[in-house]
């Protein structure tokens, strides 16, 4: 895989991570409960493993990126 | 004196002084040198592995801001409150982006402050200066939230009282701010270094106490939303016309459409402001290469599910029926209600503990960015080791004190308020810094016109805030009315919109006008270096000179 085709993966990867969170208008209501918890809080929290999941995989996506980068050298 | 029991208070008693024991016995912990450089002093000697460093920056961000201060705002009935969990979901993905890049220029010209990195890239004295200053500064009410949490953990044991007398009230903020001082000073970062483990352990411990035991008390999850969305309706019905007058904010349990954009511009807004702080950058610059970050930026979010139920504590405070006038105290009372009391003594000591830490590690930082960056980049140029090292402690005491002014004069309605206010400032070096970090399409001089705007513009209208029904105060509420709008915005976020359009305008015709833009000390080159390649530099020297 090319540098930048990597990095354009990785930018795709934490994309969701960062703009999701912020779509307030998503997830702003009180149906379906989870386990007694409003919609609204078990959503975002439940955005934290997605999150976790994408940047592991970004994180060793960068690492492959950073030892091609050092065998090129 | 006290209105909790003698067993709560003597083991908080026992994991205060243990703690300020360790403080000072961490003075000699993995000793190298000499105490009385810089270097030892405010980098605890950089021998920390990936383990203690995870430690550290966990110790930055969970703190009394997530046992005090948001859930204090939910427990108040504004659901705006839990922003700090997209904050805390937003912000790796950023710290995984940005700051591999700052590490990297970094390691290679021996920068040891954002003030050093902006001042090579943008060849601009003037404009590091802006940027040291303004860390120091954004700093001080983020320490002040630390201080407001050990207050009211104080006032709930019953030290200190509503008396008039202003020195009896706030004793308990001034028994905290000595014995942070004073430990702080003699240990340098060691000092949270050596604590954070003993933090760690007890607030994990607590956490799950409070998170698993405390629900099944008052009938789980269910009965905790329903019981507090219904004391909710009840309060709305109570000051229908209170409300409508708009002398008190109707309260709720997710935020009402209206607050969208503010509850999304708080979250985005912290999350860009929380790696510019002067104690961030320390921890990511401290760390070994450039895959240890991205790998922190993938394991710190397991501790964001924590804050998040923590965050929810203020609802499980309603539900178990308990009532303060100050709702920054809603934990802990739910605390000494609710636990047997000697585990409320372990869980004050939890929350104390855990704000005495990030405000160490946070005046130390403040400290360091005097030192390098102030003094002896414009006062003594051939400053000595040792007196970078006691301008560093003067500095850390200084930055301390300016908390306590902030907590004492400048009067929010949340203590979550005071680091907002923080964050208005920092987020001013965001063009400078983290633009900086891509390209150098900006000039030196717009930049720093677009820094003054924003200061200017952001102190302004948060002084002008008045509290919700309080005509004619200030600081009340880190939203405004985006311009031209009357959509409710962090100010922080419109500041720092402000500042770009005057940085980029000014660059225009700065660059048409052909004023000089200085020389780059940095080539494209540095951005992506790692450790093993030429000239990165594995441990940062704070005392040489950035080349």
């Amino acid at each position: 895989m090319s540098q930048s085709a990597r990095w354009t993966l990785i930018l795709v990867l934490l994309a969701p991570a960062v703009v999701l969170p912020l779509l307030v208008p998503l997830y702003d209501s009180e149906d379906p409960t989870l386990l007694g918890f409003p919609f609204y809080y078990w959503f975002q929290l439940a955005l934290i493993p997605v999150a976790v999941v994408l940047t592991v995989v970004a994180y060793y996506l960068a690492k492959a990126g950073d030892r091609d980068r050092a065998a090129k050298r | 004196m006290s209105n909790v029991s003698t067993v709560a208070f003597s083991v908080f008693l026992f994991f205060f002084l243990l703690v300020t024991i360790l403080g000072f016995v961490a003075a000699r912990w993995r000793r190298a040198a000499d105490m009385g450089s810089l270097d030892e002093w405010g980098l605890g000697g950089r021998g920390f592995g990936t383990f203690i460093a995870w430690f550290l920056i966990g110790g930055d961000l969970y703190t009394a801001y997530t046992f005090v201060a948001v859930p204090a705002l939910l427990y108040a009935g504004s659901a705006i409150g839990f922003f700090a969990v997209p904050y805390t979901i937003v912000v790796y993905p950023l710290i995984f982006l940005f700051l591999p890049r700052l590490w990297s220029v970094s390691h290679r010209h021996g920068y040891v402050t954002p003030a050093d990195f902006v001042e090579g890239r943008y060849d601009s004295r003037p404009l590091a200066l802006a940027v040291a200053l303004t860390g120091i500064l954004a700093t001080m009410p983020y320490i002040a939230l630390q201080l407001v949490g050990i207050e009211v953990v104080l006032q709930v044991m019953g030290i200190g009282t509503e008396d008039a007398n202003w020195f009896v009230k706030d004793l308990p903020l001034f028994i905290a701010f000595a014995v942070l001082a004073a430990y702080t000073y003699s240990s340098g970062l060691r000092a949270p270094a050596l604590i954070a483990f003993v933090k760690d352990t007890l607030i994990y411990v607590v956490i799950i106490v409070a998170i698993i035991y405390l629900p099944t008390q008052l009938g789980g999850w269910d009965a905790i939303f329903s019981k507090a969305t219904d004391s909710f309706a009840t309060a709305n019905e109570t000051n229908a016309d209170a409300i409508a007058a708009g002398s008190v904010a109707p309260k709720s349990a997710i935020p009402a459409p209206l607050l969208h954009w503010a509850y999304a511009s708080l979250a985005l807004g912290s999350a860009l402001a929380l790696f510019m702080y002067p104690h961030s950058v320390t921890a990511v610059l401290s760390t070994r290469n450039r895959s240890v970050i991205r790998r922190n930026a993938a394991l710190l979010p397991a501790y964001s599910f924590l804050l998040g139920l923590l965050a929810l504590l203020g609802f499980v405070a309603i539900a178990a029926g308990v009532k303060v006038t100050n709702p920054q105290q809603a934990v802990p009372q739910l605390f000494e209600n609710e636990f047997p009391d000697w585990f409320a003594g372990v869980a004050f000591a939890a929350i104390v503990i855990g704000a005495l830490v990030p405000a160490a590690i946070m005046s130390i930082a403040a400290a360091n960015l005097w030192t390098r960056n102030i003094y002896r980049a414009f006062i003594n140029r051939g400053a000595t080791h040792a007196q970078e090292a006691q301008q560093s402690k003067y500095a850390s005491l200084m930055v301390k004190f300016g908390a306590l002014l902030f907590v004492l004069f400048v009067s929010t309605t949340y203590a979550l308020d005071l680091q907002l206010l923080g964050g208005v400032w920092i987020l001013q070096t965001f063009p400078a810094i983290v633009v900086g970090l891509y390209g150098r399409w900006f000039h030196r001089w717009a930049l720093l016109a677009g820094w003054a705007v924003g200061m200017v513009y952001g102190t302004v209208v948060a002084y002008g805030n008045p509290k919700v029904g309080d005509p004619g105060s200030h600081f009340g509420s880190p939203l405004n009315e985006f311009p031209f709008t009357e959509t409710l915005v962090y100010i922080g976020f419109t500041t720092l919109l402000i500042n770009l359009l005057v940085t980029v305008v000014l660059t225009v015709a700065l660059r048409a006008a052909g004023v000089d833009e200085g020389t780059d000390a940095t080539s494209p080159d540095d951005y992506g270096a790692d450790l093993g390649d030429e000239d990165v530099q594995a441990e940062l020297d704070p005392e040489a000179a950035a080349h």
